[in-house]
């Protein structure tokens, strides 16, 4: 049987890469991980792999590239066997990638929205940002994960995006236990499970590397 | 097979509504279109899908499903006696959802920019859009391998994601003369919706560009005249 070779580009601090790093975990999938240098050069590999976006994720199954972080853990779901990640029904299926669209078109631009505003913008980025979290909190109900009783992809595609709200929070002052106690906890449940506690970084690294990318828009 | 229950809230106008439409027959479901305003958020649309308050929803018995490419997908997943929108393969798939998202994510949403444009702006824009069509003429060389459309032989998700924008590029090409579909630049992807016109899963639901035309003048001289 021939060894599957797994590549990712990669780039630690960034959210959609740790869904990936999440999602292969969860799978006992081996890979080899390249941190890509975003701030000094892309690789070369990167560029060819990726070149309409240049962005990471990339994950490089037997050389051939998959792009978009939420495209790749759909793609580590259908191609590793278990444990599966989207939910078995297919109603159930079309709720999730609802989500997850969701996440991705509103979260992280969301959160930027608030580390790259100053005054009254804050305050209504603030304002944006907590709506959103409180339409997931919505779709959390009383779940201990958003897919239901077991941690599955929808998890993996917030938990990752999570990583970062310690920034918003800092930057944006307010905490989220105060203002979606049900996210706050979930955040904590899934920060339990290895494949989670392992990928993401300390706040403080995530806060540093915002602070930076505040200083480069020229907000501090 | 389960038909009686599955209504669209939708406009015919609307690439994305197209596309669930597409898919429908596609797999042969009979259904209700229950005609919307995508530009009146009625109570109808505001209970069906509360998030974005947007057009297509598909309505399955007590369901309802939002965001056109997750409907295609959903349909292609519960209706499996007819054939398969979807590649097999999970590499394929995930290959059709990139180009899917780039469709959605950055070329459509050129056009928007393209109504309000003027002079060099407007230029830029075209040149945006025609770029990205080059993008798409490359990727149906590599997903068609050969056969007629994206999906293969038969018209597939990737076709569908584009086919509902045909009607709005003609338009523009007509309107704005702006020669987007272009034999002698993207010759594969002229050839592809020429087909698109004699295939019968997607011919009769492919917009008008003349009556897109129509439609968007009648509206734009409503929002003036609204703004007056």
């Amino acid at each position: 049987m021939s060894k599957d070779e797994v590549v990712l580009l990669d780039f630690g601090l960034s959210p959609f890469c740790m869904r990936v790093r999440i999602a292969l975990a969860e799978k006992g999938v081996q890979y080899e991980a390249q941190e890509e240098d975003l701030f000094g050069g892309k690789s070369e590999l990167l560029q060819k792999s990726n070149p309409i976006y240049e962005k990471v994720p990339v994950l490089l199954h037997n050389g051939k590239p998959i792009l978009e972080s939420t495209n790749i853990v759909y793609y580590i779901d259908e191609t590793f066997a278990s444990p599966t990640l989207l939910p078995a029904c297919s109603y159930g299926r079309s709720r999730a990638r609802f989500w997850a669209d969701f996440i991705d078109k509103k979260v992280f631009d969301g959160g930027a929205a608030i580390w790259r505003s100053k005054g009254d913008k804050l305050e209504l980025a603030k304002n944006e940002f907590i709506d959103i979290l409180k339409k997931l909190e919505g779709a959390l109900g009383d779940k201990d994960y958003l897919g239901g009783d077991k941690f599955g992809f929808l998890d993996i595609v917030l938990i990752g995006s999570s990583s970062w709200f310690p920034a918003y929070e800092k930057f944006g002052g307010f905490k989220i236990e105060d203002e979606c106690p049900k996210i706050e906890a979930w955040i904590k449940r899934c920060k339990g499970r290895e494949s989670v506690a392992k990928t993401l970084p300390v706040p403080q690294q995530v806060c540093e590397l915002v602070g930076m990318l505040r200083k480069m828009h020229g907000i501090e | 097979m389960v038909t009686s229950n599955v209504k669209v809230l939708g406009a015919w106008p609307s690439p994305f509504v197209s596309r669930v439409r597409m898919a429908l027959k596609v797999k042969s479901v009979d259904y209700e279109l229950i005609e919307a305003n995508p530009h009146e958020k009625t109570e109808l649309l505001i209970k069906s899908n509360p998030v974005h308050k947007k057009i297509p929803v598909l309505f399955h018995g007590e369901k309802r499903i939002c965001e056109s490419l997750i409907i295609v997908q959903y349909i292609d997943e519960v209706w499996t006696d007819g054939p398969n929108i979807l590649p097999s393969d999970p590499y394929d798939r995930a290959i059709a959802r990139f180009w899917a998202a780039y469709i959605d994510e950055k070329w459509f949403p050129l056009f928007q920019l393209l109504r309000d444009a003027q002079g060099e702006e407007r230029r830029a824009v075209v040149q945006k859009i025609s770029e990205g069509l080059s993008l798409l003429e490359g990727a149906f060389v590599d997903c068609s391998k050969g056969k007629a459309f994206f999906g293969g032989n038969n018209v597939g998700y990737l076709d569908i994601a584009l086919a509902g924008c045909v009607g709005w590029t003609r338009a523009c090409d007509i309107l704005l003369g702006a020669k987007f579909l272009d034999e002698t630049k993207i010759p594969h992807l002229v050839g592809w919706v020429e087909r698109l016109y004699s295939d019968s899963s997607v011919k009769d639901l492919m917009p008008d560009p003349h009556i897109l035309i129509e439609l968007y003048k009648k509206f734009r001289a409503m929002s003036e005249a609204a703004s007056e």
